[in-house]
């Protein structure tokens, strides 16, 4: 009889023009639930414009043992950013 | 360049066969006169999705085949330094893409439709890449004023009024920063060099000038759409406002390091604070948008070879996907 209702991650949009960006997770029976769970428990401030829900298990998530061989390597390649370049004070709008 | 309808001067301008509810039609315009943005749900007209799905997909085209003419020069970058960072730059101009048909995706468009639009030579891409690459200084030029160029164009495209094309270029912003540094840094390089290396930056600022004022688009007058983009908000500034604030800005950076632009005509003009400048060559620039560029044929052979030799990886890809989900429902 009881069956454990699955988790839903809730993705807020502010407002138009910015990203949705995660808020927190509900629990609900069924995807309608779970928007209208996540609409009273994360929008009742007037937090946003839009919501998404997506099923928890649906989120595949990189390993935390995994972060350095994943994101160490761009620490290295500082030519990607702006400031590796000298270019001289009088040189203007680049 | 990128808000530029790219398309042959005698090639009819489609009419827009639906007729839009007057009600929704004129909430949807008051939005954007407003500077709302409007996101993927929101209602918009057949109109403003179908300029927009060009536009995207045009500009996500020019990203990927933009790579070709720099990627030809990765292998003989003088130095390991000047190579990773070429590399790094190509590499940001695939990302590129790649958000910009995601961007695109979300009107309703699929990933499959735009690359075979593009292989089957139906959709366009920016003038500038169907130039050829034949030195070293070509690739300062790029960054330099093709970068330059871009950078001018996109700026203003982050305030776009759909929502996903204006956060994909606040990410294409960001990252374009070095790549216009790093082409002026070459340029500068060789400026500063041996008079041989001098007179091989000249002569790439000479081939690479006019296609990169060109990459604006046709002058406002023979831009019949512009007002309409304006209108709705997907453009920001039209295509001659951005060639003259382009020229304005590179024509000091060009005499700082001792280089001439190859305009006879290019004078300051005091009472306009601008540059005047020679007459363009438009005829050339309609020639290489019906697919007349010096090297437009190539560019879209290695494109399509690239596709097609990539074949067998996607194949594996997905044997190996279907594979497991058989293995992991059969436990
Ligand atoms: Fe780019
Ligand atoms: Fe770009
Ligand atoms: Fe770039």
């Amino acid at each position: 009889m009881s069956k454990n209702w699955p988790l839903w991650e809730v993705f807020i949009r502010a407002k138009n023009g910015l990203s949705h960006r995660h808020a927190g997770s509900v629990h609900a029976a069924d995807a309608k639930m779970a928007l209208e769970a996540a609409r009273d428990t994360y929008t009742r401030r007037m937090e946003g414009v839009s919501l998404w829900v997506v099923p928890s298990a649906a989120i595949i998530a990189s390993d935390p043992g995994d972060a350095a061989e994943l994101f160490e390597p761009a620490a290295d390649k500082v030519y990607r950013h702006p400031t590796f370049y000298s270019i001289p004070e009088n040189i203007k709008n680049i | 360049m990128y808000t530029t309808e790219l398309k042959d001067k005698n090639q009819k301008p489609q009419v827009a066969a639906v007729v839009e509810d007057p009600e929704r039609l004129a909430a949807f315009e008051a939005r954007v006169a407003a500077d709302d943005f409007i996101e993927p749900k929101d209602w918009m007209p057949e109109a403003y999705r179908k300029t927009l799905v060009r536009q995207i997909s045009q500009h996500a085209h020019s990203e990927i085949v933009g790579m070709l003419p720099e990627g030809n020069w990765i292998t003989r970058a003088p130095s390991l330094r000047r190579k990773a960072v070429l590399l790094a730059k190509v590499q940001d101009e695939g990302g590129h893409g790649l958000y910009l048909y995601a961007a695109a995706e979300t009107l309703g468009t699929s990933r499959e439709e735009m690359i075979e639009a593009l292989h089957s030579g139906r959709a366009k891409y920016s003038t500038i890449f169907n130039y050829p690459t034949l030195t070293w200084a070509d690739i300062g030029a790029i960054g330099w004023l093709v970068d330059g160029a871009a950078i001018m164009n996109q700026v203003p495209l982050q305030r776009t009024s759909y929502g996903p094309y204006a956060r994909a270029m606040v990410r294409v912003c960001k990252e374009e920063s070095f790549h216009q540094r790093q082409g002026y840094e070459i340029m500068m390089a060789l400026a500063g060099g041996t008079d041989a290396q001098k007179r091989m930056a000249q002569d790439a600022l000479n081939r690479w000038w006019w296609p990169s004022i060109m990459m604006f688009g046709p002058p406002d007058e023979n831009s019949p759409n512009t007002a309409q983009s304006i209108r709705w908000r997907i453009k920001r500034e039209t295509n001659d406002e951005l060639r003259q604030k382009f020229i304005d800005v590179t024509v000091p950076q060009a005499e700082a390091i001792g280089l001439t632009i190859p305009d006879a005509d290019l004078k300051w003009n005091d009472a306009r604070g601008s540059y005047d400048y020679g007459a363009i060559d438009w005829e050339e620039f309609y020639a290489v948008v019906r697919g007349e560029g010096p090297v437009a044929k190539e560019r879209m052979q290695a494109r399509v070879k690239a596709w097609e030799d990539g074949a067998w990886v996607r194949d594996a890809a997905t044997a190996h996907a279907a594979k497991h989900e058989a293995r992991e429902a059969a436990e």
